[in-house]
């Protein structure tokens, strides 16, 4: 699939009320290649990345994720795209497990308590994965988030601040993730404001200000 | 690896919520407890006639019901934006159909079990007889919390969103429930005192025309809802 492109974003616009959070961005990222956006805060990186993993939709502009529409087809692409977002988006009253078991059910997996607790035990988290998440840290929430990520095995994995949260083990854990990622072959964004740790983990990069591309390397 | 279809998706909804309620059976007693204590109040305003009391037990208890269901159904989608949860489930992906579903059977099984509490301390506090029989009555009981809960479940959507969401989903919904409520309240009173005028059919003709429409209105628009167009 080398050549193709992964994430075509053309003349994107998005408006929240009267702001707009993103205002004509195009840009096109090959499959398998991995982009470093960066910005400051509000400049539009989370509005950017959930549009392509289809939580949400451009006002104007299209936006074509792996050859189809984001409005159009978000089912399908919805099969192919993992978000690890600032939300974590576990429940709260349910276990590590529970949590991971429910995604793996509406994902049709065969047994899904045993890859959700497998994912865990690599993810740092094999004595705690029959807690309810409201009694974890914060950085114990980003491991889960993490192994719901893996859970799905994506072919485009969207990272907004994968390091934000994270012990130092779990950073180079992170680190670990994205390169393996890398190597199946996914595409990969990766948002953050750790801006060296991104370089070096990425091929391209986006710098975002007020919702405009400044600077495409 | 095979997804699941409407019915799997909709099972693992409503399997996923009921887990929710059962690992925190603290809401669902504060719920019970709510609506007893409510049920009491109208007892206690009602005063010791037991004429009226009979006379208006099954507007109590639908009052009841109902005004317990507002902090039932804003709590199933309060769990939902807590971590953006339901984005999590519609990125799954899940057909946000079958969420729907899912969600609205969930909020019917808790309303149903919060009547089915209610049923016997209104008989205790109304001094009522059901004249046509329990399972009558249960019957009514179910069909009224699916009325409730179709409705409810769309609103308490929409009401999930806003900043004041616990005023706003009873503004919306109330007004919405009054012809539900109304035919709860005429089914389930000829129910309790007999009905020889044969008019209990025509009420739940009406209740279940209600649960028709709003289960078919809430499966078309509820992708509507939840999708950030």
């Amino acid at each position: 699939m080398s050549g193709e492109v992964a994430i075509d974003i053309r003349d994107v616009s998005k408006r929240y009320g009267p702001r707009w959070a993103l205002a004509r961005v195009t840009y096109a990222l090959p499959v398998g290649r991995s982009l470093l956006l960066t910005g400051h805060n509000g400049s539009g990186k989370t509005t950017l990345l959930r549009m392509i993993a289809t939580a949400s939709f451009p006002t104007a502009g299209k936006l074509m994720v792996l050859g189809q529409d984001s409005r159009d087809d978000r089912q399908a692409i919805r099969q192919k795209v993992g978000l690890l977002s600032h939300a974590s988006f576990l429940y709260e009253d349910l276990t590590a497990t529970q949590n991971l078991v429910v995604l793996g059910r509406l994902m049709g997996l065969q047994d899904p308590e045993g890859k959700a607790n497998a994912l865990l035990e690599r993810v740092g988290l094999k004595a705690r994965t029959d807690n309810p998440v409201r009694q974890f840290s914060a950085g114990m929430r980003k491991r889960v988030a993490i192994a719901r990520l893996l859970l799905k095995a994506p072919t485009i994995a969207l990272l907004d601040e994968p390091f934000g949260e994270l012990d130092p083990a779990g950073i180079e854990q992170m680190e670990q993730l994205i390169a393996e990622l890398k190597a199946k072959g996914s595409t990969l964004v990766l948002a953050t404001h750790q801006i060296d740790q991104g370089i070096r983990l990425t091929e391209a990069r986006l710098h975002l200000e007020n919702g405009r591309i400044v600077e495409a390397a | 690896m095979s997804r699941p279809g409407l019915f799997g998706t909709l099972l693992i909804v409503l399997r996923k919520d009921l887990l929710i309620e059962w690992r925190t059976r603290a809401r669902l007693n504060a719920l019970i407890f709510f609506a007893l204590a409510t049920l009491l109040m109208f007892n206690f305003a009602l005063g010791p006639d037991t004429v009226l009391m009979r006379a208006h037990a099954a507007g109590y208890l639908w009052l009841s019901i109902l005004f317990s269901s507002v902090l039932s159904l804003g709590e199933s989608f309060r769990i939902e934006m807590e971590n953006l949860s339901l984005d999590g489930i519609k990125l799954a992906p899940a057909d946000a159909r079958a969420i729907f579903l899912g969600k609205a059977l969930g909020n019917t099984l808790m309303l149903l079990l919060l009547s089915l509490v209610l049923l016997p301390a209104t008989i205790a506090l109304f001094d009522v007889h059901i004249v046509m029989g329990v399972p009558a009555f249960i019957g009514i009981l179910l069909i009224g919390s699916l009325a409730i809960s179709a409705p409810g479940t769309i609103y308490a959507a929409i009401a999930s969103n806003a900043r004041a969401r616990d005023v706003l989903l009873p503004l919306l919904l109330f007004p919405i429930l009054i012809p539900a409520l109304l035919a709860c309240v005429k089914a389930s009173t000829l129910v309790l005192q007999g009905d020889p005028m044969n008019q209990l059919d025509s009420w739940l003709r009406l209740l279940l025309a209600f649960v028709v429409i709003y289960w078919s209105i809430g499966f078309v628009l509820f992708p509507r809802v939840i999708e950030d167009d």
